[in-house]
């Protein structure tokens, strides 16, 4: 998220929420309640009776990163088909529904999930939870709604990408730093793939993926654990299970021996950029303590205003216009670290990256400090106590880690993990993964003047 | 990784995004906690010693605490010639506050672990904070030392004048903000809402901290000041807590009187630039919040590009045809003028068709009105919608609040709202949609040229 240049810093917090896998339950937190239905489907139940509001959401364990070779963007065009009626519903009857009691909705999709929610008052969890396990299985998929949707997706990936020449090299820039792993393709796909899914291709992703074994149901609001229960098995319960799904195994990474760098030179940007990624474990892959030890070693490198890189970059040098390091450690395969920067006033995009470079370098050689480690710790664990504020956020974490390989019980414990880091450790980890000679950098450069 | 797509990006209305950062709302749209009580939101009015007033909903379930406020007189109180020092003086209350120098207010902000940021919009400054109740009194000390005696030295203000400046010069190759930029232009003339609130790279470059410090002093005082609590404290110490961060504050303010004006409509602004998509934006009359068809048109409003899936423009543009991924309308209602807005981006092939269908959705609108079943869906949903979209967690309480006492509706307004809604009829929508809806739009296209552009 970070790397979009121009994020201002406080972009640095936000980030917090979004990167963190999974969060605290100190001894005031709510309890989560987490069972499974006879078909396979899991159910999460996270309490919060502050409003009268319910977030209902369904996750299904497939992303872009499960897609066939040459399908790219099927994940998500198959997302937005899931709106387009069943054999019960009318073609937007749903949407209508959520619409007229007030309620919001929306889905999303990632490399290793598709997600959709509803919010809407208690008194309305049960129509919610009959038309999602209505689509999740009786799906009326025709060339007419098919046509338009495929137009649709289109003109997102050119808001999204096209319009935008930081997406797209970033878009490069991935598909360079993993050479056989399928997270080098977009979520949104290839545009050339995109203009070819068809409805055959939709009904086989449909048939493949969607049944009640391969989804998490996380329900989280003004709800009484048992009657969730009660209405889930009642509901989603009749849906007969699908096939045993194969293991997610993905191709992976050959070892990485080269330095690599990516370029786009384009007319609409005023000020270069610079970013740099690395391939490296997640919160499923890694051995025990590392992925946590990356997420304090990306807060201390460059998480935010009083991180390595922002007081040296911009304000002791003053440099930079912006700069930090991220880690996404959520996620099913070998994730990315990375660092970005973007030069301001005379300071060259050369400096810039020099000046991360040497902030990487002191952090390898020389390591963290006791305090820096325990001030990163305890804003990790404060923005945990922010993160309970919000009901729908702590649905999506739950349904993120659960569909990316981690427990409910991981979740629980994540604070107690993080709060072991020591700074041998992030020492540790920066020496390992952050080689130079395995690295991508992308440029993001302006016309030159004539 | 910036890689999770959503559905539809809601309708927002772009003209207010004029300056606004360009982070993209890729990854997870903010969805809500839930904060409000069960039947409506009780809301106190507490009045300190010093005579400031704040609207506290007192909540114990998680320890923490939000403050808002907002000082009347934002980036339209810019001198001329200064313009974008609002905008700069909110990047500058963390950066050094009394005793504390830059560095060393931010290291006591991050051991007290309270977030706190300032922003300026057209008509108001706004600033916010959270912290954890065990830390209340370290949080609101700090929050006293930035509100009362931010130093605005001239290390600081360098460095955030350069990162602004950075940002102002890519939006000078960014097409979009180039048009957004234009079509302010005509439609606000010499007024101040013309203006990009980051300002020039010349104005922003002769502002001093002399000029800051005068700025701060013009707009922070306690007549045009409005508070919003929400958390884990209670009236009596909010009181203090009020007349220590805001006390000593001047009573009154020292504002420029700002002229109200309309948008200049029945024009088409242009800015040619070939991408494969283009953007189209019309600006039809907007209508005041006071103004007793209010509720009417934003009723007219929600049936026309509200932000469900279901309105008629979604249909029509984006599910029917297949021609965008968002498209969608908003009535503007700001402190000096109002406007409804509509917009979409759409590829730049079939740029004309859209805006033909979205005419032709409007003039239906403005010719037949709304049908019953719209009427009644519309009002379930804009009443059932109030707490999920409002009150969904201590900030989003907060700033509900906040805009309540600044647009002067009431403490009981959330309350009342629902039968406001369920007042108006047909008719009323009908009548509202031909008031707006009639008039000939100024209209902006950032893309390659049309084959007409009426």
């Amino acid at each position: 998220m970070n790397l979009i240049p121009g994020a201002v810093r406080r972009a640095a917090i936000a980030a917090v929420f979004m990167t963190v896998p999974v969060t605290a339950f100190s001894e005031q937190a709510p309890s989560v309640d987490y069972f499974s239905l006879d078909n396979g489907l899991e159910v999460v139940v996270i309490p919060d009776r502050r409003a009268p509001v319910v977030t209902h959401m369904l996750w299904y364990k497939v992303g872009s990163a499960d897609e066939d070779p040459g399908k790219s963007g099927i994940a998500h065009f198959f997302e937005h088909l899931m709106f387009k009626g069943t054999t019960n519903h009318a073609p937007g009857e749903f949407s209508a529904r959520v619409a007229e009691v007030g309620g919001r909705e929306n889905a999303f999709t990632s490399y290793d999930y598709t997600a959709y929610y509803q919010q809407v008052a208690p008194t309305e969890l049960r129509t919610m939870m009959e038309f999602e396990a209505d689509r999740m299985v009786n799906l009326v998929l025709t060339d007419e709604v098919i046509g338009p949707e495929r137009d649709v997706i289109i003109e997102e990936r050119n808001s999204r990408v096209e319009n935008d020449p930081s997406s797209l090299l970033s878009e490069e820039v991935s598909a360079t730093l993993y050479q056989n792993h399928p997270y080098r393709i977009p979520v949104i796909g290839w545009m050339h793939e995109i203009e070819q899914l068809n409805r055959e291709d939709a009904i086989d992703f449909y048939k493949r993926y969607y049944a009640p074994n391969n989804a998490v149901l996380v329900v989280a609001g003004d709800v009484d654990p048992g009657e969730v229960r009660e209405m889930a098995t009642e509901i989603y319960g009749k849906i007969p299970r699908g096939p045993k799904l194969e293991e997610r195994v993905r191709p992976t990474e050959p070892e990485q021996n080269t330095k690599r760098t990516v370029q786009l030179t384009d007319d609409r940007v005023a000020v270069p950029s610079f970013s740099k990624r690395w391939v490296v474990p997640s919160y499923r892959t890694a051995e025990p303590g590392e992925a946590e030890a990356l997420d304090i070693f990306s807060e201390v490198l460059g998480g935010g205003l009083r991180s390595r890189i922002y007081q040296e970059l911009i304000v002791k040098q003053g440099i930079a216009s912006s700069a930090g390091a991220f880690y996404q450690g959520v996620s099913l395969d070998d994730t990315s670290f990375g660092v970005y920067g973007s030069p301001r006033g005379e300071a060259t995009l050369e400096q810039v990256e020099k000046a991360i470079d040497a902030e990487i370098a002191k952090i390898v050689d020389e390591g963290v400090t006791q305090d820096e480690v325990e001030k990163a710790k305890k804003r990790y664990l404060r923005s945990m106590i922010f993160a309970r504020d919000d009901q729908s956020g702590m649905a999506r974490i739950y349904g993120s880690a659960l569909t990316t390989g981690s427990t409910v019980e991981d979740v629980a414990k994540w604070t107690d993990r993080i709060r072991e880091v020591t700074p041998e450790a992030v020492q540790k980890v920066a020496k390992k993964y952050l080689d130079d000679r395995r690295s991508v950098a992308g440029y993001l450069l302006p016309e030159e003047a004539n | 990784m910036a890689s999770i797509m959503m559905k539809n990006r809601q309708g927002t209305s772009r003209l207010t995004q004029l300056c606004a950062t360009v982070l993209l709302a890729v990854a997870f749209v903010t969805m809500p906690a839930v904060l409000a009580a069960r039947a409506g939101v009780d809301i106190q009015e507490v009045k300190s010693d010093s005579g400031v007033t704040a609207w506290l909903v007192e909540d114990y379930t998680v320890p923490i605490i939000t403050v808002r406020f907002a000082f009347k007189g934002g980036t339209t109180q810019d001198p001329a010639g200064k313009e974008g020092i609002a905008n700069l003086m909110t990047g500058l209350f963390d950066e050094g506050a009394g005793d504390l120098d830059s560095d060393a207010f931010q290291q006591r902000l991050d051991e007290v672990g309270a977030e706190m940021s300032f922003s300026a919009t057209r008509d108001a400054i706004y600033g916010q904070m959270r912290m954890l109740a065990e830390e209340r009194d370290n949080a609101f000390d700090l929050l006293r030392l930035a509100v009362n005696s931010p130093r605005f030295d001239q290390q600081p203000v360098d460095r955030i004048r350069a990162q602004l400046n950075t940002q102002i010069q890519r939006a000078l190759r960014d097409p979009n903000e180039q048009g957004m930029e234009k079509f302010a232009k005509a439609l606000y003339g010499d007024h101040p809402y013309a203006r990009r609130s980051d300002g020039r790279l010349e104005s922003l470059g002769s502002v001093t901290p002399d000029d800051l410090h005068a700025l701060h002093k013009r707009i922070f005082a306690r007549s045009n000041l409005h508070v919003a609590v929400v958390g884990a404290i209670d009236a009596e110490t909010l009181k203090k807590e009020l007349d220590r961060v805001f006390g000593p504050l001047p009573q009154d303010p020292d504002l420029v009187p700002i002229e109200r004006t309309q948008p200049k409509l029945g024009q088409v602004v242009h800015h040619p630039y070939n991408l494969p998509q283009a953007t189209l934006q019309l600006v039809y009359p907007g209508l005041e919040r006071e103004d007793p068809e209010f509720f009417a048109a934003y009723i007219m409003n929600h049936v026309l590009g509200g932000g469900t899936f279901s309105s008629r423009l979604f249909n029509e543009v984006r599910e029917k045809r297949g021609l965008a991924y968002g498209v969608g309308s908003g009535l503007q209602t700001s402190d000096y003028s109002d406007a409804l807005v509509i917009g979409t981006s759409t590829r730049a092939d079939r740029a004309e068709e859209a805006l033909a269908v979205m005419r032709e959705t409007i003039s239906k609108l403005a010719e037949e009105g709304i049908t019953e079943d719209e009427l009644t869906t519309s009002k379930t949903y804009l009443i059932g919608a109030y707490p999920i979209n409002n009150l969904d967690s201590s900030s989003a309480v907060a700033s509900t609040l906040l805009e309540l006492q600044r647009d002067n509706l009431g403490i009981d307004y959330i309350d009342r709202r629902v039968g406001y809604i369920e007042a108006v009829t047909k008719e009323q929508v009908k009548a509202a949609a031909q008031r707006l809806l009639k008039s000939e739009p100024a209209i902006l296209i950032i893309g390659p040229e049309l084959k007409k552009e009426e």
